[in-house]
């Protein structure tokens, strides 16, 4: 039991930061139509980038992080929607998603190249302790991970229920067209959804680097994770994503620890199908109505 | 003999709103009907509601006596119902006859037949009668999206005509058709409806061509049926002017 | 009902041949060049050929579901695994031939397509992306995980190439003239295909399924059948790379190599018939071109996808009838007349 709980409060850590990726990635689908395959490298590469700003000018960590953020928002928030998103939307959602596969690509192997092929190890910010509760011992890593990422994703909410430029935002990712005919400035929402999952993306990457070590490979299994949470939370946002992610986190999770590790990945997959099959618009999504 | 089409105290609502709310009327074979009404009357919810579209909360849709209520659209189309489209809907990058032969392909021979036979599924003829009737002839190899809105008005007519079918339901064929077009789409219907002795149910905003068009006429508004006749008797039926003029 | 009598009488006008057409003289050439083509390459060129040929079947199929069909399969990787380990195993443990285990492979990927996509399609179509996503980590799970069978990581050795009536292919150029004789065959079979009936219900699937389905089309059940011919394809491909690689473990058969597939579908010109041929040159020739650039190749082969797709994306077959039209104006006004 006690050890369940730990396996629990690490699923739900874990979860958490794929629920800040999710997200993002439900956002940017939401306002522009966009897919982005690359979602797991965006969460990758700003840990890649921090160390690498460290390494190259010897900053000491505050100020490689700095720059390190500073980039990455400015390439893979602004830069990604103004070079690849705007020129192709128009045709289709299917070449773009395409785009970004290359993208990921891109910054995969640019990582692994420009920076190391090896896992660097990354700074954790909040305590590393272990903590006795209930009996079981609980990494303090993981109950930090929790309340950051809960810390943000309240913050999120807040901005976007109860700010006016986040309900305009909310309008522009619920409904573009609509959104126009209000008088919203859609294209400057759609780039604020850019930077926010840019941000995101962020958070969570020093959330999770710290634990699976900044490697150039990382982003593959987050990306799935994201994308399989999106899906189960029904692309409904933060609630949906928040749902999804934890969800998947705690699966894979308890999958790692109870079910064989030849099969582990198995789990949150299968999941998703059920998910699909019993309520195909997600455990928060809305359902449409039958169309053909 | 039992008519064509019934609709039976049709009802659907989303959510709260009620947009066809008990809805009943029969066509007889042959007939053109019209369905009038002012915006967002429920017109084109009902439409759907019939062929298949969208499920209604309530009531009954029949064919020939056959219950249809809730068959799929493509299902409907093969017992011999077929539509045009508001928005319309041709194939763009097909050519006319392209598009004109996958019109009535799927109703004749069986799956297997369309993969090891004809590659015209033996279409060939009738497409050219219709490109000929709908006077399409020196478009046949265009790409369908390259027509004038109103020869694509015209293709997507001739498309509904290709199975041979039992009912079609024209949604606002004369939506932004020009004036020499809409006189030659109205005598094409009436002559294919002679021939053919299809029933047409149709609907429309343009006033003019749903009178000069139809022999019977239904108003709805707010999802009701407000009266129903002949056109000179809806137009003029008082609670029909008023319907029409308090929008 | 009787027929309507028409003004116009009934002209029985053949119809021009279409681009597609082309194709049937396309192809038996396209295969006679690259029947003679690697004479005089060694050994590794002639590989790499055969690798395109055999890839491009791959292609050819997610083409057909996606690019005709409209529907996004992310396991096509997956459907050709299973059809390079179905083919292994039976020649390897079980001396089934390899024609025998060809056919089997492909009805085996068939049946696995219709089984999966049966149930995804009653959902809603877009969904069936997420089932393969699901399907493909789960297939490579199997291969990785069940040694008794697959041979776990370790994979299966030693594949036997066929022989054709007693002419033993195992050199490289001998197996290479059989790749193209096969693949030559799939893409004939596929032309027939995109240009029978099926083949307008998969497109008016694609282009309008809300219109397809009210002129009588069974939007369903062709979308199954797209994806079950498509992922067959994949299948058919996979028996032909067992042979060819005599060596097949699960590592080619991942979640990223689907989406690698889908990239070249993509970046080669999505629903166009030679779009396959030419995706599969960029994913499989060009990296090859490219390793001169060492470690780089990788970035520099996704920048210029990226590239091409911000500026065609249509892919290369797009730009090419871009080019094509481009030309076609001007010579246009060239002579004098209006285009």
């Amino acid at each position: 039991m006690a050890e369940f709980i730990a396996y629990l409060i690490a699923g739900i850590a874990t979860g958490s930061i794929y629920a800040l990726a999710a997200i993002g990635f439900t956002l940017v689908w939401q306002t522009s139509q966009t897919i982005n395959f690359a979602q797991g490298e965006f969460v990758m590469l700003p840990a890649v980038l921090i160390l690498l700003a460290v390494k190259l000018f010897g900053l000491p960590l505050w100020a490689g992080g700095l720059i390190g953020i500073a980039v990455f928002l400015l390439i893979f928030g602004a830069g990604f929607k103004f070079i690849v998103v705007d020129p192709m939307i128009k045709h289709g959602v299917l070449p773009l998603a395409i785009a970004t596969m290359a993208l990921s690509i891109i910054m995969k192997e640019g990582a692994k190249d420009g920076f190391s092929a090896e896992a660097q190890s990354f700074p954790s910010l909040v305590p590393t302790d272990m903590v006795n509760l209930l009996g079981a011992a609980i990494s303090l890593q993981h109950v930090a991970i929790i309340v950051v990422a809960f810390a943000a994703i309240g913050l999120l909410q807040w901005f976007v229920g109860g700010t006016k430029l986040g309900r305009q935002m909310q309008a522009t990712a619920q409904n573009p067209t609509v959104a126009r005919i209000l008088g919203i400035p859609v294209e400057r929402m759609v780039l604020l959804t850019f930077l926010l999952n840019a941000a995101l993306a962020v958070v969570a990457s020093l959330l999770i680097s710290p634990i699976y070590l900044a490697k150039f490979s990382n982003g593959e299994t987050i990306g799935l994770f994201a994308f399989i949470a999106a899906i189960v939370g029904g692309f409904n946002q933060i609630r949906g994503a928040l749902v999804g992610g934890l969800l998947i986190g705690v699966a894979d999770s308890l999958a790692a620890a109870y079910v064989s590790t030849q099969y582990r990945m198995a789990v949150p997959l299968i999941l998703l199908v059920a998910i699909i099959l019993i309520k195909p618009e997600g455990l928060m999504g809305r359902k449409e109505e039958r169309r053909v | 003999m039992s008519p064509v089409l019934e609709v039976h105290d049709l009802h659907k609502a989303f959510g709260g709103i009620k947009a066809v709310d008990g809805v009943s009327f029969s066509v007889r074979e042959g007939e053109i009907l019209g369905i009038i009404g002012p915006n967002g009357c429920g017109k084109s919810t009902l439409f759907n509601c019939i062929l298949g579209q969208l499920e209604p909360t309530e009531g009954a849709v029949k064919l020939d006596g056959r219950d249809v209520t809730r068959m799929r659209p493509s299902d409907l189309n093969r017992l011999g119902v077929s539509r045009t489209f508001q928005l319309l809907q041709v194939f763009p990058e097909l050519s006319v006859r392209e598009n004109l032969i996958l019109a009535g392909q799927e109703h004749q021979g069986s799956m297997l037949g369309r993969l090891f036979g004809a590659r015209d599924a033996g279409l060939s003829d009738k497409a050219e009668q219709m490109i000929g009737f709908f006077k399409l002839g020196h478009l046949a190899e265009a790409k369908a999206g390259g027509l004038s809105y109103g020869q694509q008005k015209l293709l997507d007519a001739a498309m509904a005509f290709m199975a041979g079918p039992r009912l079609v339901l024209l949604d606002e064929p004369a939506g932004g058709v020009n004036l020499t077009m809409l006189g030659d789409l109205k005598e094409r219907l009436r002559a294919i409806n002679a021939e053919q002795g299809a029933t047409f149910v149709v609907i429309e905003h343009n006033m003019d061509f749903v009178m000069s068009l139809c022999s019977r006429v239904i108003v709805l508004a707010e999802g009701q049926v407000l009266a129903e006749g002949t056109p000179a008797e809806v137009r003029a039926d008082p609670a029909v002017i008023e319907a029409y003029l308090g929008h | 009902m009787t027929a309507p009598a028409f003004e116009s009488p009934v002209t029985a006008r053949r119809r021009p041949a279409r681009r597609i057409d082309g194709a049937l003289i396309a192809l038996p050439i396209g295969a006679a060049i690259l029947w003679f083509a690697p004479v005089g390459m060694g050994r590794y060129g002639t590989y790499v050929l055969s690798l395109w040929l055999v890839m491009s079947i791959g292609v050819m199929g997610l083409n057909l579901t996606l690019g005709y069909a409209g529907q996004t399969s992310l396991a096509q990787a997956a459907f050709i695994g299973l059809g390079a380990y179905t083919t292994a195993i039976l020649t390897t443990k079980w001396g089934v031939s390899w024609y025998a285990a060809f056919g089997i492979s492909g009805l085996f990927t068939f049946c696995v397509g219709i089984l999966l996509g049966f149930p995804a399609l009653r959902v809603r179509t877009h969904y069936l992306a997420f089932v393969t996503l699901a399907f493909s980590t789960l297939v490579w799970l199997l291969l990785r995980n069940e040694q008794w069978l697959t041979g776990g990581a370790f994979g299966i050795s030693n594949i036997d190439r066929p022989s054709f009536f007693g002419i033993k292919l195992f050199g490289a150029l001998e197996f290479h003239r059989f790749v193209v004789a096969v693949t030559l065959i799939l893409s004939l079979v596929l032309w027939w295909l995109v240009r029978s009936p099926w083949g307008r219900a998969f497109t008016a699937l694609r282009e309008n399924p809300v219109r397809a389905a009210s002129l009588g089309i069974d939007t369903r059940a062709y979308t199954l059948l797209a994806f079950a011919i498509g992922s067959a394809y994949g299948g058919f491909a996979g028996s032909l790379f067992a042979p060819l690689v005599e060596f097949i473990d699960p590592s080619p058969f991942t979640l990223s190599q689907s989406l690698f597939l889908l990239l070249m579908v993509v970046a080669g010109g999505s629903g166009y018939f030679f779009g396959p041929f030419v995706g599969a040159l960029l994913g499989v020739v060009l990296p090859e071109w490219l390793r001169f650039a060492g470690s780089l190749y990788l970035i520099i082969f996704a920048t210029i996808v990226l590239a091409l797709l911000i500026i065609c994306p249509q892919g290369v077959s797009g730009l090419i009838e871009r080019c094509w039209a481009a030309l076609r104006r001007s010579f246009g006004r060239k002579a004098g007349g209006t285009p």
